[in-house]
């Protein structure tokens, strides 16, 4: 295992230095570095010309300035890594510093949302194989993956921001707004759980009901004002998490698993209150300890309630802590929505249409988490179409090859439940597979969305790109390049190894 | 028992003294959504290539022809009624007016330009630089992976690391380098260097065909027969690992109008006084709100392509798959019934 990573890596690397030099003689010879000193009318012409030249060596031909660039950056090794310069004269090392950060912020939500939902939308699509639920959701992909998402994004700016902005003028839902969401909201639900034509009416039924209430219920408490889920409401979700989890992680035969769920959701509510008194002394790292401690915490309650079989008692109820937190967290974010609305610099309209933050907005952490969202909102929207089309397509077609196998008729024979089988059984091994493209992916986040980027005026890891392309600004472009192909191969040895770990009939030579 | 008759009847029936090209054929034929999907693309590649007349090459080799639409894609006329479209498929006993398409069908642009013949041009360069795309991938594919996969050893070392070391380079970023490069040459030349770069993903999963393949006894056979190394790779392997390039390929293909349209759209792809579908859109973004039409007829026209491509390449992988032997008599779909003979 050892000799083939040292190995892989290995070759890895000289694969990643010749690329490199590829991609600096691509970008080098792709235009003229000092184009705008020659066209500019600057008195000072010359010198300027003269003075970019000498910063970014111009006089040496790029087949081997290549090599002036390289070595700066093998001093890493002796701790002094350099990227070179850009046309402006700034360091591209601080310069890609902040590009990446901005870029974890828009993609890493988006990816991890985009693999969540297009798993549970492509499971629950291969359960349902050849219904009409199905189709829909295949035509739906099928449209998604076709759609450019600088198209998407425009749309979504014109329509969706001006229209909630708009909404939020006047917050209350219309009716024929109302009907509409509730009939969809119906036909979601019986297309999702299925069944005969009188069981999908029944279904139907309850959820356009169940849809219309809440609706309702939010228009008169004047909800869209100030949002909120309140202790009440909280108890009743987190209960009724607690049941899902444990129907889906272990069954609810499974008693002490579900007891120790409620004890987790008791604990969460107890802390409720103590938890909004001191809210406004959390900042980002006491938030994230905070989430930390809290899976930690379900988890220790699971293992000492768990009786005989510790493991999936813990993680049932470590997963129903974290849900727990999460609705109390949102609760209290909600609560900073009112103030965010109204200070001066929103004046009533929070959605954003470009940018990651709103200038000179200064406030708690909560408020600033809001401005976050409201600025998150449509980008993460743009990508997260796109994503989800394939990774439900993947699930599904994943899902259906494990259900063809004969471990899983082997399983069924046995007289294991339908949950047993499907959880377990099926949906753990359709899950290797997608590991590799998980991986895949998150390797790619970090090069950032080039045209989202571009479209919502992010000053990411793309429009660092893109700018530096447009200049000839060879510098920038090779740093974006290192970290996306360091970043890909550390990314593709992982799943190489994830894969061995996960499924024991592959082996590593 | 009944059921396990009629299972093998049907098997039989599907299988029985076809060829392999017979029963891909058929089975593409019954995939409704393909077969919709390519009646509409031939509708649009027709129409596109026929409204504006064509207009390849550099100054010094052109071909030139007229098409049936009046405007040319940059000519200017005066505009009128403010470029509102006068297309209007609604017919007369909605909104009064009758089915109509009028002098600009597809509105105009503040300087006067028809949107429909804008419209039309560019869905011709998005389309060839579709087809230029996949054809120069494919076939650069096609021989890597053939040549790594048969011959294997250093041969197939030194072919698959050049792959990873294409491989490595996002291919938006590929593509904007090349298209800062090489994107004043004209889209054809644009299309044929982006080609240059897409063929890894194909390369890598022939020489997976290619590994399995020749172990299989027919190589053995050919060779015992005398035929050489080349005709071994073209005439006795290629042909069983055709389904996998085929689909591939349509699906190349939907990824690369969507790459163009987004290199063009940031300014790194087709440039002026060509109009690809990408270019229009940024173009009129910013007028969304005045002249909405510019913006909307370009996406929906790449939303088409790209969707009747990827229903293609759906149907063309269910047709491929051995596996896929999903049947419904009309009987049974009457009764609404399906037969599973998956394995």
């Amino acid at each position: 295992m050892l000799t083939f990573l040292v190995r892989r890596l290995g070759a890895s690397i000289v694969v990643l230095f010749a690329a490199t030099y590829l991609m600096y003689l691509l970008t080098a010879y792709s235009g003229d570095p000092l184009e705008d000193l020659r066209t500019s009318t600057a008195r000072n012409k010359e010198a300027l010309i003269e003075r970019r030249i000498e910063i970014l060596d111009l006089n040496i031909p790029p087949y081997l300035r290549y090599f002036v660039w390289l070595a700066g950056v093998l001093k890493v090794f002796i701790g002094q890594f350099d990227l070179g310069k850009n046309v402006n004269g700034q360091d591209v090392t601080a310069l890609l510093g902040d590009a990446i950060g901005t870029t974890m912020q828009l993609v890493t939500v988006s990816t991890l949302l985009a693999i969540l939902l297009g798993i549970i939308v492509g499971i629950s699509t291969a359960l349902r194989q050849y219904s009409s639920f199905d189709y829909t959701v295949t035509f739906m992909s099928f449209l998604f993956f076709s759609l450019p998402v600088f198209w998407v994004a425009v749309l979504l700016k014109q329509y969706m921001a001006i229209g909630l902005n708009d909404f939020l003028q006047d917050p209350k839902v219309s009716t024929p707004v109302l009907i509409g969401l509730t009939l969809i909201s119906g036909a979601i639900w019986a297309g999702i759980i299925g069944g005969d034509r009188k069981r999908k009416l029944q279904i139907f039924a309850i959820a356009a009901a169940a849809t219309g209430s809440i609706l309702v219920i939010l228009n008169l408490t004047n909800w869209f004002v100030q949002p909120g889920i309140g202790p009440i409401t909280g108890l009743i979700m987190g209960v009724s998490f607690a049941f899902i989890v444990t129907a889906l992680s272990t069954g609810l035969n499974n008693r002490r698993a579900l007891k120790a769920s409620l004890v987790v959701v008791a604990l969460g509510m107890l802390i409720w209150w103590p938890f909004n008194l001191l809210s406004s002394f959390v900042s980002a790292p006491i938030y994230l300890l905070l989430a930390v401690i809290t899976a930690v915490v379900g988890y220790l309650i699971g293992h000492f309630m768990g009786g005989e079989d510790k493991s999936p008692v813990a993680r049932t109820s470590a997963i129903t802590a974290v849900l727990m937190a999460s609705i109390i967290a949102i609760d209290r974010f909600m609560q900073a929505w009112r103030p965010y609305t109204e200070s001066n610099y929103i004046s009533g309209r929070p959605f954003a249409t470009v940018g990651s933050q709103t200038p000179n907005l200064k406030g708690s952490f909560w408020v600033m988490g809001v401005d976050q969202f409201t600025h998150l909102l449509l980008p993460t929207l743009a990508l997260l179409l796109i994503g989800f089309a394939g990774y439900t397509r993947y699930a599904r077609a994943s899902l259906l090859e494990v259900f063809n196998q004969d471990y899983i008729r082997t399983a069924r024979a046995k007289g294991l439940s339908e949950r047993t089988v499907v959880m377990r059984h099926a949906f753990r091994n359709a899950m290797i597979p997608l590991t590799t493209l998980v991986a895949f992916d998150f390797a790619g986040v970090i090069g950032g969305a080039v045209i989202t980027e571009r479209v919502f005026a992010w000053s990411g890891m793309g429009s660092l790109f893109v700018e530096a392309l447009q200049h000839v600004d060879v510098n920038p472009v090779m740093g974006f390049f290192l970290i996306t192909g360091s970043v890909a191969i550390i990314f593709n040895l992982i799943a190489d190894v994830v894969y061995t770990l996960l499924d024991p009939r592959i082996r590593v030579s | 028992m009944n059921v396990e008759r009629a299972e093998n009847a049907i098997e039989l029936k599907e299988v029985e003294g076809l060829s392999q090209g017979k029963i891909v054929t058929r089975r593409f034929v019954r995939h409704k959504a393909a077969m919709a999907s390519i009646v509409l693309l031939i509708g649009i590649i027709g129409l596109a290539f026929s409204s504006v007349g064509l207009d390849i090459g550099t100054e010094d080799v052109k071909i030139q022809t007229t098409g049936w639409w009046k405007y040319g894609y940059s000519a200017t006329s005066d505009v009128e009624n403010g470029g509102d479209p006068t297309l209007d498929i609604l017919p007369e006993f909605i909104d009064g007016t009758g089915v109509q398409i009028g002098n600009h069908p597809f509105g105009q642009d503040e300087i006067g330009r028809d949107g429909f013949a804008r419209v039309m041009r560019g869905a011709q360069q998005s389309i060839m630089v579709m087809f230029v795309i996949g054809g120069v991938a494919t076939m650069i594919g096609v021989v890597v992976g053939a040549v790594a996969g048969f011959y294997r050893k250093w041969v197939d070392a030194i072919l698959m690391r050049l792959t990873d070391l294409i491989i490595t380079i996002p291919v938006v970023v590929v593509g904007a380098v090349i298209g800062r490069s090489v994107g004043n040459l004209g889209s054809f030349l644009l299309a044929v260097f982006l080609g240059l770069f897409a063929w890894t993903g194909l390369a890598r999963l022939v020489r997976g065909e290619f590994l399995s393949l020749r172990e299989r006894e027919f190589v053995d056979a050919a060779r015992v027969a005398g035929a050489s190394n080349g005709r071994i790779i073209f005439k006795h392997i290629l042909p069983n690992a055709i389904g996998v390039v085929i689909v591939n390929t349509t699906l190349l293909m939907s990824a690369a109008i969507l790459l163009e349209t987004g290199l063009s759209f940031i300014g790194f792809g087709v440039r002026l006084p060509d109009v690809s579908l990408g270019y229009l859109i940024n173009e009129n973004q910013t007028a969304f709100s005045t002249r909405p039409w510019l913006f909307w007829y370009p996406g929906m026209f790449i939303v088409l392509i790209a969707l009747c491509v990827n229903f293609i390449g759906d149907g063309l992988r269910d047709a491929f798959d051995p596996r896929q032997k999903r049947i419904i008599t009309k009987k049974e779909k009457r009764n609404g019934e399906t037969i599973e003979l998956a394995k």
